[in-house]
This record gives structure tokens, C-alpha cells and sequence, in this order.
């Protein structure tokens, strides 16, 4: 069970042209919007036309624009979840599901619209219009219908964007769920890192329609190939950079030298590091012995935002903030922690560990 | 000249009730109703047909489909007199085939059929071009063919305009009169439809008949609007429209 795809496609504003094969773990497909997430999407159900490039599924080759082979839509076995569902609004929920088993006969039909219901929790209001369904109902029944025509892959544009916020993790682990089961090359678009992170086995990171990663998502986050995927990946804080030595780099927007863990196979030309890596030596501890006593910096805070478990804090290295508000890093602490040492006197202690400082080439 | 006749109910139902003749209503409504269902499905077609293309040669289309619309009735009933003539192109096939249209019932069928063509298919399109394109896309990735797609799909969600559509098509045939007359003439019985009785029995004088008809055509639309009224409400009211 493979997916591969390779297509080019000019856009108005920038080419798509990517390249990727998905297995039967799912690909979480991250990117900022206007990345050209929805168009691939779009470009392998059939429903666009690239200009050129291949996609073959299982085999079966769906678009070879060489060979002048394009299958429509209707013929490829691609299951779509659109954004907004895009349920049939003048049909039942039955009768929406039932619409991709066509050619089936009646009872054969019935049970298998009774079956897939079950699988997506979407029982008990098969009589219903869609505008009578809440957002996690609309979702459940449009994978239903999704997977009626039992797609060789399935394709998921923002599934869980149009939900409220309490509904996302009950539908995210439904579809864990049926990725558990479905075990077919399932694609997921999202804009949300913890999303794209917790739903995807696989990560591929757009931007500007190229693959700007791709890979285990683990190492993706731990080593960002360059600062714009660090960046889409979430990390918040980065500095240009100049190597002194194998482990020693110059952070020249930050005015101080790291020591880093990683040896530097290519000149770094920024350092990064994630908002929740940075650490705060707490003064009652003492002075650890050996490398913890690396990167360790005075700071002061310039100001602060919170949210119901943790805080983020707005740090100027070296000197006390000025009046425009200008700031080195952002640490994001809980507030447990910040408990402890937000009456202590400033300086604080800024910690920047070797082993988590994010190493970027251009 | 006409001279003004003093008109009373009693005179009208006399007419009404003693015209042997009845024809015209007949005429009209066999001519409307035949009319519409040939436009409705032409015009349906051309609409569908329309949404898919771009380009020059689908906006030279658009001004042919429209043309009627614009042009004065007498310029197109002389022009579908100039086609379906003795020596016109149609009318040279349908003499091969034994048979005329000029000035029979099938001539007061065309001309309200071209002339109510382009109200149907500017609505249609319309009413198709409403549609939210997803809904056809998901069909399609569900693997449903392009004609189950316009059947099933893009036709319900656009019943609503296309149903006002089919009405002003009506309208506009029972109301034709220009190229009715070019095209069918007035032979009472078989293409004097009533806007056509309503003209002669003017021009003959006969200010009480024409009043009459007059009134016959003003209660027909009365019923037709009245029966799109609760039609429409009954619609807003089923399924999916409510809540």
C-alpha cells in the first residue's frame, strides 16, 4: 500500500512542486495557510489538474502527465474529508453516506451504511439533515461517507479546524481510531502543529508549495533541517550565527557564545531554540558541577502573557529591558514553576542548554 | 378609430358565456405549457452546458442564447419566418419531410419557445452557478458520473431558481404576441392564441370581447402567481430549507 506522488503545478502567487511517498502511517502535511496544503490535496483526489508530474497509487497510475494518463476523480478510489465537510445539504444523513454506495444492492447497501455509521460513531440520526448536525456529527458522518466507497487512500483537508475547541481531541481520537484500522496511506493536512504532531506518524512540512521536510516526525522537530521549518514547526526563538569552533557558536543577535552539542556538519548560519526548552537556573540551587554551568546567562523580563496553565515570559539578555519593549528570547514556563522564583530579584538565570539548542543552515 | 364602449359585467358574462368560441384560452395554454417543458429542457441543458466553458466562443454562444431577449418580438418572428419559410433552411427540411410550420400551432409553439429561451437559461445558469462547487466535487470523489452529478446534486440545489426560471418562461410565452403573429398569424382555432384575440377583437371593435379576454388573461396569472406563492412557502418550509 503506497501513495506516490510527484507533481508541479504554477499557482498564482508561487509553484507548487512536491514529491513524497506515503506508506499505510499517516502523513501529517503541516504548513502556514496559502502553503499549497489544500491544492495537493485537491491535485490528488483528481479535482485539480497539475501541470505535470505522476501519481500512482497501489500501482494503479492515477495522473502520468508523459503518458497522458489522467483518471478522473470518480475513478481513483480517493477518499476526501473537505474542510467544511461539504455534506450534501438536500440529504439525510443516510442518504449522503449511501450516495458512494450506488452500485451496491438494497440490503447490501443497508448494511453496509449500518457498518460504517458504527465505525465512525455516526449512529442515531441517519434521518437527519446535515444543518441539523453539530460539527462533530457533520465531521463523523462526512468520514463516513468519505470511506463508503472504500478509498485506497484517504485524504483529510483541516478535519478538526471547523470543530470547537472541547469537541477536538473526542474527534482526534476517533480518527486515530479508524487510522488504526484503515491502515491505507491516509494524508492530513493541517496548519496546527500539535495537530499535524499527535495525528501523523509521518511529517512533511510545506511551505511556499515545496517540501521544506520530510520525515519521522520526532526528528523533525528535534533537528529542523533549516530556520523555516524550526519556524513551522513552532520554535519561536532564533538567532544569527557564527561558528567559532566544532561546539562553540556566536549567537550575534543574542551578544553572547553557546556552547552546542550537536558538531556542526555545515556552517550554521542561525541557532534557535523552542520557547518551552529554556530553562531557569533557580537561585536556591546551587551551582551544578560540569556542563550544566554551560550557556547560562543573566536576563531581565520585559513583559509577560499567560494562559490557564503555563506563562510566557519576554526576556532581554544582559541588561534591563528599555522603553520599546524589544526582547531576546520567549520562555514558555508553567506556573508552578514561574511560582518560584517570579518574587526572586532580577537578574534572573537564563538557561540555554547545549542539547536543545536548535542548529539552522540557510 | 376605436370608440370608447361602455362595459358592463353583465355584457362581459354574456360573452364569456356565449362565446361558442373558447379556443384562444386553449391555444394559449397548450402553446405556454408545450413551450415551457421545450425550453426548460433546452434551456437546462444550454445552462449546464454553459457553466463548464470559458472563452470567446462561449460568450459568442451567450449572445445568440440572449438575442432574443433584446431583439424586438417582430424582428424575431420575421427572422424564424426567414428559417422556417418556403425557402428557408428549416422550412426546406421540413418540406423534404412533408410537412410546413408557418402558420399552424407548432409556429405559436417556437416562437414563444425562442422568445422565453433566454429568461430560462440566464436563471438557470444562474441558479447553477449558485451551487457550492464542493458539493459537486464530493460526488465525484465518491465516484458518481458527471450526469449523476447534475441529476442527483447540482439540479436539487438549484430547483429553487430553476423552478422561478420554468415560471417566467411561462409568462413570457402566454404573454407573446410580436413574433406569434409573424411566425403563426391569426387563424382562429388553431394559432390565435388570446394576446392575439385580444389585438383583432380591438382592431374589429369589439371592445366588450377584448375585455373579456383581457380578463381571462389577468385571472390566469393571478392563479399562476398565486400558486408560486404557496409553492415557494411550502418549499421554504420542507426538509432541508427549515430550522
Amino acid at each position: 500500500m503506497s501513495l506516490q506522488v510527484q507533481i508541479a503545478k504554477q499557482l498564482p502567487n508561487f509553484g507548487l512542486d512536491v514529491s513524497f511517498t506515503a506508506g499505510e502511517t499517516p502523513l501529517g502535511i503541516l504548513g502556514p495557510s496559502g502553503a499549497g496544503k489544500t491544492m495537493l490535496l485537491r491535485c490528488i483526489a483528481g479535482l485539480e489538474q497539475p501541470d505535470r508530474g505522476r501519481i500512482e497509487l497501489n500501482g494503479r497510475v492515477l495522473l502520468d502527465t508523459a503518458g497522458r494518463v489522467r483518471v478522473p476523480a470518480r475513478e481513483r478510489r480517493i477518499g476526501l474529508l473537505f474542510q467544511h465537510y461539504a455534506l450534501f445539504p438536500n440529504r439525510t444523513v443516510a442518504e449522503n453516506v449511501a450516495f458512494g454506495l450506488h452500485n451496491l444492492p438494497d440490503d447490501e447497501k443497508m448494511r453496509k451504511l449500518a457498518a460504517l455509521l458504527d465505525q465512525t460513531h455516526a449512529r442515531g440520526f441517519e434521518s437527519r439533515y446535515p444543518r441539523e448536525l453539530s460539527g462533530g456529527e457533520q465531521q463523523r458522518v462526512a468520514l463516513a461517507r468519505a470511506l463508503s466507497i472504500e478509498p485506497e487512500a484517504l485524504l483529510l483537508d483541516e478535519p478538526l479546524s471547523a470543530l470547537d475547541t472541547h469537541l477536538r481531541s473526542q474527534v482526534e481520537a476517533q480518527l486515530q481510531e479508524t487510522f488504526g484500522v484503515y491502515r491505507r496511506p491516509t494524508l492530513l493536512v493541517t496548519h496546527n502543529i500539535e495537530e499535524a504532531y499527535r495525528l501523523g506518524e509521518q511529517l512533511l512540512v510545506l511551505a511556499r508549495g515545496r517540501v521544506a521536510a520530510f520525515g519521522a516526525k520526532g526528528e523533525i522537530f528535534r533537528h529542523p533541517p533549516s530556520l523555516e521549518v524550526a519556524q513551522l514547526t513552532g520554535c519561536k526563538n532564533f538567532s544569527r550565527a557564527r561558528a567559532i569552533s566544532d561546539h562553540l557558536v556566536d549567537a550575534l543577535d543574542w551578544g553572547c557564545q553557546l556552547r552546542v552539542a550537536q558538531t556542526l556538519a555545515r556552517p550554521a548560519a542561525h541557532v534557535g531554540i523552542r520557547a518551552h526548552h529554556i530553562d531557569f537556573a533557580e537561585p536556591s540551587s546551587a551551582p551544578a558541577a560540569g556542563s550544566n554551568n554551560d550557556n547560562i546567562f543573566p536576563c531581565w523580563l520585559a513583559r509577560s502573557s499567560e494562559t490557564p496553565f503555563r506563562i510566557t515570559l519576554y526576556l532581554q539578555l544582559h541588561r534591563p529591558p528599555g522603553e520599546s519593549g524589544e526582547y531576546h528570547l520567549q520562555a514558555e514556563v508553567f506556573k508552578e514553576k514561574w511560582e518560584r522564583f517570579r518574587d526572586t530579584p532580577q537578574p534572573w538565570r537564563v538557561r540555554l542548554a547545549p542539547d536543545s539548542l536548535l542548529l539552522l543552515p540557510d | 378609430m376605436i370608440s370608447p364602449v361602455p362595459i358592463h359585467l353583465m355584457s362581459i358574462s354574456l360573452v364569456l358565456a356565449d362565446a361558442m368560441d373558447w379556443s384562444p384560452v386553449r391555444i394559449s395554454l397548450e402553446t405556454s405549457v408545450t413551450a415551457t417543458l421545450i425550453t426548460l429542457a433546452i434551456g437546462l441543458a444550454a445552462a449546464a452546458w454553459r457553466e463548464r466553458r470559458r472563452g470567446p466562443a462561449a460568450a459568442l454562444v451567450d449572445g445568440i442564447f440572449l438575442l432574443p431577449l433584446v431583439l424586438p418580438p417582430t424582428v424575431v418572428g420575421f427572422l424564424l419566418l426567414l428559417l422556417f419559410g418556403r425557402n428557408g433552411p428549416f422550412g426546406q427540411l421540413l418540406l423534404k419531410l412533408g410537412t410546413t410550420v408557418v402558420f399552424s400551432w407548432p409556429a405559436t409553439v417556437i416562437a414563444a419557445a425562442v422568445v422565453s429561451f433566454p429568461l430560462m437559461y440566464l436563471t438557470a445558469r444562474a441558479a447553477l452557478e449558485q451551487v457550492d462547487s464542493r458539493f459537486l466535487e464530493a460526488a465525484r470523489t465518491l465516484g458518481a458520473s458527471e450526469w449523476r452529478v447534475f441529476r442527483e446534486i447540482a439540479l436539487p440545489l438549484a430547483w429553487p431558481g430553476v423552478l422561478a426560471g420554468t415560471i417566467l418562461s411561462f409568462a413570457r410565452a402566454l404573454g407573446e404576441f410580436g413574433a406569434t403573429l409573424m411566425l403563426a398569424g391569426n387563424i382562429p382555432g388553431r394559432t390565435a392564441t388570446i394576446p392575439i384575440a385580444i389585438y383583432f377583437a380591438v382592431e374589429s371593435d369589439d371592445m366588450t370581447r377584448a375585455f373579456a379576454w383581457c380578463a381571462v388573461d389577468v385571472a390566469i396569472s393571478l392563479v399562476l402567481l398565486a400558486g408560486l406563492y404557496h409553492w415557494t412557502r411550502a418549499q421554504g418550509r420542507a426538509r432541508w430549507m427549515r430550522r
